[in-house]
């Protein structure tokens, strides 16, 4: 029943700790037991965009060297309370967390929690390794440009190779979350489109978050888009996509590219 | 129509598109063998998908790789009632290409 996710990327800023925080409490809000859980060691961010940056007391690392009980260190949301945090270290040595340890606490919020979010930090290197290494599916945050897909390509392979699912043979799941996406830019050639994301990553779609002013105004408050009550297009995204991660079938809408009269005739100004 | 469209530069998103699709190509293939494999399942997958719905676990891809040539060996099993096909338990494309 409980599902495990990495949400991953290989290259740094494309939205993956929006997109753990906004997901994680769309999934939430559904009655979901959730777990959000930073694997940035030493560069933690997701206590920041759920606003429990000054709540943490202990970390996955306290967990998962024994100095700490899990339960001392998860953080319980005080919006949606079934929304929980497991912190990253912000002062330890990012070589503090071992395979084992990792495993093991992942394996304990399997018994707690409906889902647990990885946070991957960017990066190919031991942390995000170890964020996806015993995911069951993962989620590939992908900006429709060139360098983060390329990055991502590289992540795909990596999650085929280095995690536990794939060197046991069994098929890893991927999805691609397309975030930042500009559908007027994209319908004037200036920005890849959809369909050429996915004709040259070849996974699934699970969803497409436009390139929203609201993601900003949410983090400087620390309340994910999913959980202030926003009606914006990225909020409307990351619930939708948070309802296709838990198995229902919503058909992914094209952003539209809306065009006022001022905007067709400015078409340049108005990207 | 934009008053500026005369002046505008070219669409660069196909330029973004060709130079991925070129730089990945090689890249795929440096990576190694059992990405190879991972990403031509993936492939084959959602090409197969858009015209029957198959059970991603009933669709096998290996390959082999000997001294003088490399095999591929896709293996496909289609639920008879979706489509009529002459032979639906499977199809193998072996594929050899010197090494």
């Amino acid at each position: 029943m409980s599902k495990v996710i990495v949400v991953t990327s290989g290259k740094g800023g494309v939205g993956k700790t929006t997109s753990t925080a906004s997901l994680g409490a769309a999934l939430a809000r559904e009655g979901k037991k959730v777990c959000v859980v930073d694997f940035d060691v030493g560069l933690r961010n997701l206590d920041l965009m759920l606003g429990a940056e000054r709540r943490v007391v202990y970390d996955f690392i306290n967990v998962a060297q024994g100095d700490a009980k899990l339960g001392q260190a998860l953080i319980r949301d005080k919006r949606v309370e079934t929304l929980h945090l497991l912190a990253a270290s912000q002062t330890r040595d990012k070589d503090a967390l071992t395979d084992s340890g990792v495993e093991r606490v992942i394996g304990d919020l399997r018994e707690q929690f409906d889902w647990v979010l990885c946070d991957s930090p960017a990066g190919i290197e031991r942390g995000a390794l170890l964020a996806m290494r015993f995911a069951d599916e993962a989620i590939v945050v992908t900006n429709p440009e060139v360098s983060s897909v390329r990055d991502s390509d590289r992540i795909i392979g990596l999650l085929d190779a280095r995690t536990r699912r794939a060197e046991s043979g069994e098929r890893m799941e991927k999805r691609l979350l397309i975030t930042r996406f500009d559908a007027a830019r994209s319908s004037r050639g200036e920005m890849l489109s959809v369909a050429d994301v996915l004709d040259i990553l070849s996974i699934p779609l699970l969803g497409i978050v436009p390139e929203d002013q609201e993601i900003l105004r949410s983090s400087n408050v620390g309340a994910p888009i999913t959980i202030n009550g926003s009606a914006s297009p990225a909020a409307r995204a990351y619930h939708e996509a948070a309802k296709r991660l838990a198995g229902e079938a919503i058909p992914v809408a094209m952003p539209n590219d809306k065009k006022t009269f001022l905007n067709r005739l400015f078409g340049r100004r108005a990207a | 129509m934009s008053l500026f469209r005369l002046f505008r530069p070219r669409a660069t998103a196909p330029v973004a598109r060709e130079r991925l699709q070129i730089l990945l190509s090689h890249e795929r293939v440096a990576v190694g063998p059992r990405d190879l494999v991972a990403i031509l399942r993936d492939d084959l997958l959602a090409t197969i998908r858009r015209h029957v719905e198959i059970d991603p676990e009933k669709l096998t891809v290996k390959m082999d790789r000997a001294a003088a040539y490399s095999t591929l060996e896709i293996d496909v099993e289609i639920p008879c009632d979706t489509v009529a096909l002459a032979a639906p338990g499977g199809s193998e494309v072996p594929q050899a290409t010197a090494a």
